[in-house]
Order: C-alpha cells, then structure tokens, then sequence
C-alpha cells in the first residue's frame, strides 16, 4: 500500500494512543467482569450442547443453577466440574439435566476440591480449545489446497429464514461469484439471552444462527469451495446478548468471519454497553484463537448519522475497535474494520468526499482487510440510479484497495434481493473490476488537492474527538450520543442484571487458555 | 372499439380532455413501458434460449404488452433466465376512476408548528416512538424522530415544543402501551420496516388492540415503507405514512391531528379540521 494522502505520521500515532487510552478503562472493566454468557460459552467450549423439551439450551440450565446456588462470581466452572466430581456424574449433560431437576447441590469449593474442580474443567475446556485449533488448521489447509480468492472478496447476505433455502441460495451466489456468504440473523435474535439450538426453518428476515445450522452451511460452502477451486468463506453475527456464546460456536464450527463490533450492540440494539464491552473482549478471545476475521460496524452510524459531519466519528470507531482487538489478542490480518459509502450524491463532490475517507481509512489500518458497505441511505427506490450510485461504490472500493466489497444492491430498501438483483449487481461488481481493478495504481491525489485535505481534515476531526473521549470517559461519550447519533446511558439497556463482577478467587478456565496461549 | 382508427381517435379525443391516458415512451399515447422478470427456465442451448423468449412474451402479452420485444435475455445460473422486455401497453388510464388518500392536512413550516402546539395545547406535544415486535430496524423512526432527521429536514427531536421519547428498537407492545400512558403521550408512532410473512401488518393490528381501552387513547401513528396509506381504518390505527415521509409532514399531521386552529382563523379548506383525529383532540 502505497501512501498517497500525506498524513501526519504523528498525528496517526496520536490517534491510537488516545484509542488506547480511551479504552484502557474499558478493558479494566472487562478483567474485573464476568458475564452469564461468557459462563455459558465456558460449558459450550467443555462440550455441553442441546436443550430441554422446551429449547432452553442445557447451558442455560446449568449456568442458571449454579448462579442460584452458588453465584457466579467465582465462574460456573468451579462449582459444575465440583458438583460432577463430587456427584459422579457422567458428564455436564447429565449433571445439568440433575440440576434442572433441582437435585445437585453447588458450592465454591476449597483446597484440594478446588484443585479437582480446576483439573477437570480445564481438561474439559481444552478438549474445546483443541477442535478449534483443528479447524483453524483445516481452514489453513484448505485454502492452501483448493485456492484463496483474491481481494477484494465479493461478500454476499443470504436471509431467507429456513437453513434448508439459505443452502442453495449460498451456492448459487458462490457459483455467480461471491467469495464471502453472510447469512443474515432473524432480527428478534440478538436480544435473545440463549442460543437457539438444531436446524432451523423459521425466521424475521434473517435466519437463526444456531451451531446446526453452522454446521450445515460450512459443510455446503465447503462443497462449492471445491467445486469452484476457491475458498468460499462463511460469515455469521457474534453480537447481541449472546456473543461470546455464539464466538465459541463459530470457531468450534469453522466459521471464517464474524460480524463483531465493540459498540454496536449498545447503539443499535440498546444492550447494556457495560455487558458489551465485556461480552465483547471474551469474544474477541475466542475469535483470535479461531483464527476469525472480525466485521466490525462502523457502516452503521452513517445510516443515522450524517455521512459528512461524522465521518470522523467512523475513524474514531474504527480506532477504538482497533485497541481493543488488539488488546484481545486478534492481529490486524483479523480486523475487518467497517466503513461505507452513504454520502448523499447530491451533496457536491461526494464522490471525492467517498475517495477521500475510503482512502484515510485504508492508509490508517494498512494491515486490516477493511470491509466496505455500500449505500443503502441515498437509495431511494430510483433502481437506475441505484445502479449507478453501486458502480461509483465498486469503483471506489477498487480504486482505495478496499479488502471485502459488500455488494451493493439496486432494490436496496424495496426488498430481500430477487435473484435478478443478485445477478446484475454482481456483473457491476465484474464490469468495474474488469475496467478499473487496477486503477488505484495510478491514483494520486494531488498532495494538497481536495481529497487529501479532506482526509487530513477528518483525522483531524477524530482526534479532537478522542481527547474529548479520553477527557469525560468512553462510558459517557456513548451516553452523550457520540456515535451514531444515538444515547445510551452505562445503565440503561438490556443485559445489564447478566453482568457480574469477579471474586478474588474467579477461575474461568477458557480465559486461562486463551490469555495463556494454551 | 374493435377498428384500429377509431380506436386512436377515441382516445385522442379522451387525451384530449385529460381524463384518459396511457403511457409515454416518445410520442403521446404511444403506450411504450419497460418491464423485467426471472422466469425458472434455463438457457443454456438455442432450444432453450427459443423457448424462454416465447415464454417472456406469452407473459408480457397476458400483461397486455402488444406488440412486445425481449430486448434483453441472460441465464442466471442453469435454471433460470432473466429479461428485460419492451411494449405497448392495450390498457387505458381513466384517470375519473383513480382514488387517492388525499392529504387531510396542510405542510407547515417547523415554526407554525411550534407556534400551533403553544396556542392549542399550552404545553408541549409528547410524542413515544419505537420499532415493535422483533422489528430492529431503526431507521426508519430514527429518520422521524432524531434531530438528524431525513431528506433534508430536522427530525421531531428539534422541534422545541415536541417532546420526544424514543425508544428504540424491538420493542414489546405492552411496553410501548405502558411508556404512552406513563408519558402521557400525545401520540405514538411506530415503525415497520420488516414485512416477513407481514409482520408490520400483525404488528399494526397488535398496536390498535392494546391501545383500544387506553384512555385518554394517545394518536397512533403507522410507518414504514411497505404499508399502505389508506389501510388506517382497517388496521385500527389513525395514520399511516409510506415510504419517503418526511419528518415536517409528520410534525404537520400532528398539529393537524392534536392541535387544531381556533375555528375561523384560517380559510385554506384542506387544513379545517377534517380528519377524524381532530374531532377528538
């Protein structure tokens, strides 16, 4: 990547020190915290699975226990692996049907208990860890065997609400060239507090992600994978209430990206952002360890706030989930930092406006597959335009060397794409490619032109935003409305009676593994 | 109207006076429309290809494009094919029979709007907004509601004497009814975006049950884009806004609804208190 807009190498180190410090405070908030959650990812990675006649995940169950019982300060895993051992139950499925039933009494156990309990969990815990690892190297092998895609990749959504239609829609998009297939969530799923379980055929507008219904579109797109001779990558969402859960399930399952920001959750689902920020990091975790590219979100703020006027705030975003992907363990090959191109077109010069924050972005995180979403605000049911407005989207995605292309659709907002619209957004995506893919070689925008004083100026932007940040806290910066227009105060939303603070003696055996490198 | 020449002629004569139309490609009442469909044949060979064009035009003419011309004809994978197809509409427009939810209110500027609720209300006009069900799409209220607003205008968040409640997305009607009533809500507006096996239609109709004993029973305002503005009445509610509302005619509608002018003030018909909401404020 070749440096074009003459930023200050000062002021982009600046940036991220403020990121660091703004959510430093964060990340302690994080280390002291637990989550119900988290807890229940713990029992999902030592391999409790399924639900009770009423689909109430076994975790849930258990966890739910323990919690009554016991309290989860110190973590499930103390008291679940003292109750089995003490117990002699067969395994945590078993121990959590007894629990349900109300007939296993749980403690914080001491001395040479503890050790057990310690013992048994961790070796549980790994047996996870260990399938994980197996599918990052399968992933490896793969792509070394059937051949990685080059970038940009061609990410498109599938959103049918039945596994059983999400299938061939995955493949057909594959066939007509698609790279990357997100299969979009039923929207009631991310303020669900339990992960659904088994293959499912109903959902809003979106279908369920469940461990099954992963299973069964890796094994489909790996079969096209073959077929085609390129790596056909599967995205999910790891947001909502259940996100470290769902994290788990997606590296035990072999999921190659995962939609997962540090504050989306707060401002567009209105979850607690104390429960987030903890969710987040563990999740983080787990996604480093996976070998997961994470989508974050930044796209988002720019369908509600202005696309102009916040643009800093996107970097600031960006900056922010940067840190603490970082601080969670991911490498920048991981982080597929959001951003989109929702200028209105009849502000003047919108496209250079687009060029020159597509292009800030890409110099700032010159490491991280940057994942560019296409307008959806300005789409106003005009398809021709539409069209149009899609093509100088692809353009400038190519032009900026931007990393995943969502691909734009000219019916966006009227309906779920028909496959007409898939089609010809695709042959956009072809025909720009064909003509200027490798127009950003020769662009160089003038060293004090329009476009680089815009991008300085956005930088610019964002780090007075980030001393103010780093001045009244994080916390309160979202409280302020600071990103995406929206307010949302530390105790308001939902999630936040999940949220517990850590004992002294806290043992979290996937957190030891994870931080341990183990 | 079987001879061809009368037939122009009727409708010259029809054009004439405005009251029936057809469309216009480049020349009046050359009927001339663009269509395009996926129909699940494939074309993969010449066969096929023949097939599939007689298929597009069999449709076309039952649309009643006569004469039709598949301009454009591509495979979308081995099963389907798409076209894009030109032709002259048979169909006239009686524009005498066309209905049209007329709007009841005048567009006033943020002003006038502010200055109504003061003189009507003697307080300020609290307004409760939410996306229900597991409708997560925010969008659209925030578009009506955030002082950021939409297509140039400020949302209700600015307007000084409004004051707004929003309470984002996914939420439970009963906690939509129990915020309205604890707010003292004016008026509730509620935003569909997800249409999935209608679910903004079930949601509207859940929205007019649980505020039908609610007294005194705030304005319940319907939007998204998939809606149809005249199905108020038959879903229960007192408004509907389509697709492309913009934050000021809700504001408009509102004053019009909630705080009408004193009788005689103004002497614009279609802004003397007709709707039905207006009689109850």
């Amino acid at each position: 990547m070749t440096a074009k807009l003459g930023l200050d190498p000062a002021k982009v180190i600046e940036a991220r020190e403020l990121a660091r410090r703004a959510g430093e405070p964060v990340t302690r908030m994080a280390r002291t915290h637990t989550t119900v959650s988290i807890e229940r990812a713990v029992l999902r990675l030592a391999g409790l699975d399924g639900a009770d006649a009423d689909g109430m995940p076994w975790v849930n169950r258990l966890t739910d226990a323990v919690r009554e019982a016991a309290g989860l300060e110190h973590g499930v895993a103390l008291p679940a692996w003292d109750a089995m051992l003490a117990g002699g139950h067969p395994d945590l499925r078993a121990l959590a049907e007894q629990a349900a039933a109300g007939q296993v009494k749980f403690r914080i156990p001491d001395g040479r208990d503890a050790v057990a309990a310690r013992e048994a969990a961790a070796r549980s815990v790994q047996a996870g860890l260990a399938k994980i690892d197996a599918q990052r190297a399968l992933r490896a092998r793969m792509i070394t065997d059937i051949a990685d895609p080059p970038k940009p990749w061609i990410y498109l959504i599938v959103a049918t609400g039945d596994i059983y239609e999400d299938i061939p829609q995955a493949q057909a998009a594959a066939r007509e060239g698609a790279d990357v297939i997100a299969v979009i969530r039923s929207t009631g799923q991310s303020l669900l507090d339990y992960v659904p379980e088994g293959a499912t055929r109903e959902g809003y507008a979106g279908t369920y992600a469940t461990r099954e219904n992963f299973r069964l579109m890796r094994a489909a797109l790996d079969d096209v994978s073959r077929e085609l001779g390129r790596y056909v990558r599967l995205t999910n969402y790891a947001s909502g209430l259940c996100m470290p859960e769902i994290a788990a399930l997606a590296g035990l399952e072999r999921l190659d990206m995962m939609l997962n920001d540090c504050m989306y959750g707060i401002i567009f689902r209105d979850i607690n952002p104390v429960r987030t920020f903890i969710d987040q990091r563990f999740s983080r975790q787990v996604h480093a360890r996976a070998g997961i590219v994470i989508n974050t979100g930044e796209d988002n703020y720019l369908t509600t706030a202005d696309a102009v006027g916040a643009a800093h705030t996107v970097v600031v975003s960006q900056l922010l989930n940067e840190y603490f992907a970082r601080e969670a363990g991911l490498e920048d090959w991981q982080l597929g930092l959001g951003h989109a191109f929702e200028i209105n077109p009849a502000v003047p010069d919108s496209f250079l406006l687009e060029l020159a924050h597509a292009q800030l972005v890409r110099e700032l995180f010159p490491d991280a597959p940057l994942k560019y979403m296409p307008p959806t605000k300005h789409m106003t049911g005009n398809v021709f335009a539409g069209y149009l407005l899609d093509a100088f989207f692809n353009l400038c995605g190519f032009m900026t060397g931007q990393s995943i292309l969502l691909v734009g659709m000219m019916t966006e907002g009227i309906h779920t794409p028909f496959l007409a619209d898939r089609d010809l957004a695709l042959e956009n995506v072809r025909y720009v490619r064909q003509a200027a893919g490798r127009l950003g070689e020769s662009f160089r925008p003038e060293p004090d032109g329009f476009v680089a004083r815009r991008a300085r100026l956005v930088l610019d932007e964002a780090v007075d935003l980030l001393r103010r940040i780093c001045a009244g806290g994080l916390l309160q910066a979202i409280a302020d409305g600071t990103f995406g227009v929206t307010k949302r105060p530390p105790a308001g939303g939902r999630g936040l009676d999940g949220v517990i603070e850590r004992a002294g003696g806290y043992f979290n055996p996937a957190i030891v593994a994870l931080e341990g490198g183990v | 109207m079987g001879d061809p020449e009368t037939r122009t002629t009727g409708v010259a004569q029809a054009m004439d006076q405005q009251r029936v139309i057809r469309p216009y490609g480049d020349t009046t009442g050359d009927g001339r429309v663009q269509v395009s469909f996926t129909l699940p044949v494939p074309s993969g060979t010449e066969a096929e290809r023949a097939l599939g064009e007689g298929a597009a035009l069999q449709l076309a003419a039952k649309m009643g494009l006569d004469p039709a011309m598949v301009v454009h004809a591509k495979a979308i994978g081995p099963d389907f094919t798409f076209f894009i197809v030109y032709g002259r509409v048979s169909h006239l427009v009686d524009l005498s029979a066309v209905t049209v939810a007329e709007r009841e209110f005048p567009v006033l500027p943020s002003a006038e709007v502010n200055l109504r609720i003061r003189a009507a209300l003697g307080r300020k006009l609290a307004v409760v907004g939410a996306c229900v069900g597991t409708d997560a799409h925010t969008v659209g209220i925030d578009a009506i509601l955030n002082v950021k607003g939409h297509a140039g205008e400020k949302g209700l968040e600015y307007y000084r004497e409004i004051r707004v409640v929003n309470m984002g997305a996914q939420v439970a009607i009963p906690a939509l009814v129990s915020r309205a009533v604890a707010e003292r809500a004016d008026a509730v507006l509620v935003s569909q975006v997800v249409t999935q096996r209608d679910a903004h239609l079930f949601n509207a109709r859940a929205l007019g049950e649980a505020f039908r004993d609610v007294r005194p029973r705030p304005l319940l305002v319907v939007g998204g884009p998939r809606f149809d503005p005249s199905a108020a009445g038959a879903l229960g509610v007192d408004k509907i806004f389509g697709r492309g509302t913009t934050p000021r005619e809700v504001a408009s509608y509102l004053v019009h609804a909630l705080a009408p002018e004193p009788a005689g003030a103004h002497t614009e018909p279609a802004s003397a208190g007709t709707g039905r909401a207006g009689a109850r404020a």
